[in-house]
């Protein structure tokens, strides 16, 4: 049986709830063999500058199978609303080119310095009005704020994605409440409201965290691409959406102070100290 | 004339269009974006002819997370 109910986004049906990042692979071979390991449908991408001199004769996407892949553009290093509108269209225009579906959407970043990464969040809400305006379909990054993550819904993001911690940076989800009003407020009345928990992914558990605290999906990108086996932990992840998944799904026991015992008291053949 | 392409100057005969510019690199239109400007031209205007000073961008795809 299938466990996994496909994501909805917009109009995007997704098999996969692990969207998966294309930078900072060893080499094009072992990001291929990840992302085929990581089961993902949607690979994420950023925009540059073609290099003019010194171009090395392979390019991205001659290794990513466009028939397979939905390409998630970002809009990672603007630090403007302006920049990022920009990059976005840019973005649009390639994936075009190449008739992937990918062309409708995109993944907003708007950053607020170069050393947190973190969003800015005045520029990520002007720039959401501006390219749903545009008709795209917007993924937004923002920080686990929750009242930030509300408005950039009500600016239309087709998909809030709180940080789980700064871009990179391996921690996981460093606030667990936070993510967890995220997902709160942005699902009231809107239960199937997508929420991604983007960045800061270290290993699987982070995964299943993110996912156990009700999440619609985990993007990520170091978190694999460093591991000292990608592929091994491109498999890990795969496993640890499922988890987290279910684990939600299932409905997790309350924390309690005490313990319970798993087998009866009754008929013990023991004596209980203190009775 | 003189034009910027991705932030360097370059020298372009005069009439040169993007299509010219991309030659120029060996680069295949559809896997480039363009802008003018700062504003996207899409390959149906590549042969618009560019003028001195114009800012041009030739932007592709990287691995990005």
């Amino acid at each position: 049986m299938s466990v996994m109910q496909n994501l909805r986004i917009a109009k995007f049906d997704i098999r996969s709830r692990l969207f998966v990042g294309t930078g900072k692979y060893a080499s094009y071979e072992i990001m291929q063999q990840a992302l085929e390991a990581s089961g993902c449908q949607v690979v994420t991408v950023a925009v540059r500058r073609e290099r003019l001199v010194d171009k090395q004769g392979r390019s991205l996407l001659e290794f990513l199978d466009l028939s397979k892949y939905i390409i998630l553009p970002n809009t990672a290093g603007c630090f403007s609303a302006e920049d990022a509108i920009r990059v976005a269209i840019l973005g649009r225009e390639l994936l075009e080119k190449q008739k992937n579906p990918g062309a409708n959407w995109v993944k907003l970043e708007v950053l607020g310095d170069k050393k947190t990464l973190l969003p800015d969040p005045i520029g990520s809400l002007e720039a959401t009005k501006q390219l749903v305006k545009e008709g795209f379909t917007v993924l937004c990054y923002t920080s686990d704020d929750p009242i930030s993550a509300r408005r950039i819904k009500e600016a239309g993001a087709a998909s809030v994605m709180p940080a789980g911690s700064p871009i990179g940076s391996g921690q996981g989800v460093l606030n667990p409440l936070n993510i967890s009003l995220c997902l709160e407020t942005l699902k009231e009345n809107d239960p199937n409201y997508p929420v991604i928990v983007d960045a800061g992914v270290g290993t699987a558990s982070d995964v299943a965290v993110a996912m156990e605290l009700g999440a619609d999906g985990v993007l990520l990108n170091t978190g694999v691409a460093h591991a000292k086996d990608p592929v091994k932990m491109a498999i890990a992840m795969h496993h640890a959406i499922e988890a987290g998944y279910l684990a939600y799904q299932a409905g997790r026991i309350a924390k309690k102070r005490y313990a319970t015992a798993s087998s009866p008291f009754d008929g013990i053949i023991s004596h209980i100290p203190g009775e | 004339m003189r034009i910027k392409v991705n932030g360097q100057d370059y020298d372009l005969p005069d009439g040169g269009d993007i299509h010219a510019l991309l030659a120029a690199h060996k680069l295949t239109p559809d896997k480039v974006a363009v802008e003018l400007n700062r504003r996207l031209i899409r390959s149906s205007q590549y042969d618009t002819p560019l003028k001195n000073g114009d800012e041009v961008e030739i932007v592709t795809f990287v691995g990005g997370g």
